[in-house]
């Protein structure tokens, strides 16, 4: 196998609004390279705060986490901020694209944050991933005039600009209907196939059957199988 | 156009809201335009009010004030000074006093030598009496060198009929305040009897009349030349009572007065000392143009502070995902900061533009005329300071209701959005 790409180790987290309440025990996770893994779980289970948690866009919490080698939990703001940039990639359940911008500016937003190429490369580069995604001809039109299954696909197109070592999902699919989510999930499992990393918070069983590994969780902590 | 991301994103959206953007930006230049009106107005009344009551009065005046010195009398002279007498007088009275300034013509000699010193002019002042028909009017008759008094008062700018300079010319000139004149029912060519409350009297030839359009000058003042007075009061040519003095910086007046006391030993008067009202006129006008203008530009920077919060709560799940995707707070800072920044500079500038406009504007209504007035149009100055001054102001005040928001937004927590 390959080696691990993200590695957690005891993660603990507490919501202390508006009760004291423990929503993450304990929880010890590794996700090789490579792998396609789905969180699965009931509603209110900790698997959207497990996800939020890895991304490291929620610090609070105590364990320890890297990623990529490099250890992230400690860093402070501006540092994961740069660490998302270029590490991880976001599809989130609404799509959560910036209604001013052209589908093309909005997925070459996080390459240019990122600068170490030039528009035109990133423009090139945005280009070969809606034609990835299918959806070549939306390039120019402002990201408000798609349809949902588009939105969500220019949002993954997004998530791949600065080719990132994990890509996370929170319910990519929650919003969508069956033909536009069958879409998602092709491409899901293609990408998957192309040797990208994935870790995708689903209530969809039909979703996380077609993953390499399925974590279930319940009440704060990863069911063992 | 390659700006920098940030720079991108933050025009981008200041473009998709032009409406939204522009109301907030005519509130700064609302703000701004008023300041540069009102100021520019208000300095310009100040200037002229200024000007009105200054017109006849000099930036330094030295004369003789009288002061009597009463240590010694002619009862005890005549009493031959016996110590063993205690000499009471009652109700003393003065011999003699001297009006004139002793050493007159070193003082302006030393004067004009003086850097500061702008016009000095010399002025033999006393009480007459112009007989009209069996009825003698009241005046002072001004005697003085009509070339210096009009570098001091702007004497050609306020002639009604004739010239000053006929003063040098013809024999026995005299030059009368309009309103004098009127009574006496006299004009250009005709001649007036005065007599001094010492007896003398003179005829004089009318060769102009002037108007201060102050009425406590124009009905009472006549000029002739320094000798004409001199000849009437049988003085010498040396015997000057007062000096005139008009300064290059008219804000200098206190401390050149002052080193004139202690140097002539005469009375030195400034306008500022003789005239206190003229000054706090100016301080509460001015007051007043600071507070409302303040007040405007803190309301335009009110204005901003309420449309970019408002911006900012419906762009939450914006900055969420610009956060979750690599941009930090400082990133969310510069994004909501600069278009603060943006509507303040380009608000400003369209202010100055339209704060000039109506500035110049109320220059050239025409001011309604009486006879006292000299004023054409309303009173409005163009100084380039309070324009800069205006534009700080406004950029600071844009600032600070632009930081305040744009903070806000860089602290979202993007978990906090994104689960909901």
């Amino acid at each position: 196998m390959n080696e691990p790409i993200l590695e957690a180790t005891q993660l603990n987290k507490f919501f202390r609004q508006p009760d004291p309440f423990q929503v993450l025990k304990d929880i010890s996770l590794s996700v090789r390279k490579g792998e396609f893994i789905t969180i699965i779980g009931k509603s209110g289970c900790g698997k959207s705060s497990l996800l939020y948690l890895l991304s490291t866009l929620d610090t609070d919490y105590t364990g320890s986490l890297s990623i990529n080698g490099s250890k992230v939990t400690g860093l402070d703001e501006h540092a994961l901020s740069g660490f998302r940039n270029e590490h991880i990639g976001f599809v989130f359940q609404f799509h959560y694209l910036l209604p001013e911008f052209s589908v093309l500016q909005n997925i070459m937003i996080p390459a240019m944050k990122l600068g170490k190429l030039s528009r035109q490369q990133i423009e090139h580069h945005a280009m070969e991933r809606l034609e990835q995604m299918g959806i070549r001809d939306v390039a120019l039109k402002p990201s408000g005039k798609l349809s949902g299954g588009q939105q969500q696909r220019v949002a993954i197109a997004r998530a791949l600009i600065n080719n990132p070592g994990i890509i996370m999902a929170d319910e990519p699919t929650g919003n969508l209907d069956s033909s536009n989510t069958e879409i998602i999930f092709n491409i899901f499992h293609q990408l998957a196939q192309e040797g990208n990393t994935i870790l995708a918070v689903t209530h969809d069983n039909d979703f996380a059957t077609r993953s390499d590994r399925i974590i279930e969780m319940m009440d704060g902590r990863i069911m063992q199988k | 156009m390659n700006l920098p991301v940030n720079l991108l994103i933050s025009g981008t959206q200041l473009l998709a809201r032009k409406r939204q953007s522009f109301i907030a930006m005519l509130g700064v230049i609302f703000g701004i335009a008023m300041f540069i009106f009102m100021i520019s107005f208000m300095k310009g009344v100040n200037n002229y009010i200024q000007d009105t009551m200054l017109s006849a009065i000099p930036d330094i005046h030295i004369y003789n004030d009288i002061r009597t010195d009463y240590t010694s009398s002619v009862a005890s002279t005549w009493l031959r000074n016996d110590p063993a007498k205690v000499i009471v007088v009652h109700h003393p009275r003065p011999e003699k006093v001297r009006l004139n300034l002793k050493n007159a013509s070193l003082i302006i000699a030393d004067l004009k030598t003086r850097s500061d010193v702008e016009v000095v002019s010399p002025l033999l002042s006393t009480q007459v009496f112009f007989n009209y028909g069996p009825v003698q009017l009241n005046g002072v008759l001004d005697g003085v060198n009509i070339l210096e008094e009009d570098r001091l008062f702007s004497l050609r700018e306020r002639m009604m009929t004739g010239r000053a300079e006929n003063l040098l010319t013809a024999d026995k000139g005299i030059l009368l305040g309009q309103g004098l004149a009127d009574k006496l029912n006299v004009t250009r060519g005709d001649l007036v009897t005065l007599a001094t409350p010492a007896g003398a009297s003179m005829r004089f030839r009318v060769v102009g009349t002037f108007s201060f359009g102050l009425s406590t000058v124009d009905n009472i003042k006549a000029y002739v030349s320094l000798s004409g007075v001199q000849q009437l009061l049988a003085k010498d040519h040396d015997y000057i009572t007062d000096i005139r003095v008009k300064l290059k910086d008219i804000n200098a007046a206190r401390d050149v007065a002052a080193i004139c006391r202690k140097k002539y030993g005469y009375k030195s008067e400034d306008w500022e000392s003789a005239n206190p009202s003229i000054k706090a006129g100016n301080l509460i006008r001015d007051t007043l143009t600071w507070v409302v203008s303040l007040t405007l530009l803190t309301v335009a920077g009110f204005g901003i502070y309420n449309i970019m919060n408002m911006v900012i709560s419906s762009k939450m799940k914006d900055i969420a995902i610009l956060k979750a995707q690599g941009f930090d707070g400082r990133d969310i800072l510069t994004i909501f900061l600069s278009q603060s920044l943006v509507i303040g500079i380009l608000g400003a500038l369209a202010g100055l533009l339209l704060g000039f406009l109506l500035s110049y504007g109320l220059s050239r209504v025409p001011f309604p005329q009486t006879e006292f007035t000299f004023m054409k149009y309303f009173p409005v100055v163009f100084e380039i300071k309070y324009y800069f001054f205006g534009a700080g102001f406004g950029m600071l005040t844009t600032f600070v209701a632009g930081v305040l928001p744009a903070r806000k937004a860089a602290r979202v927590d993007p978990v906090a959005i994104l689960r909901s």
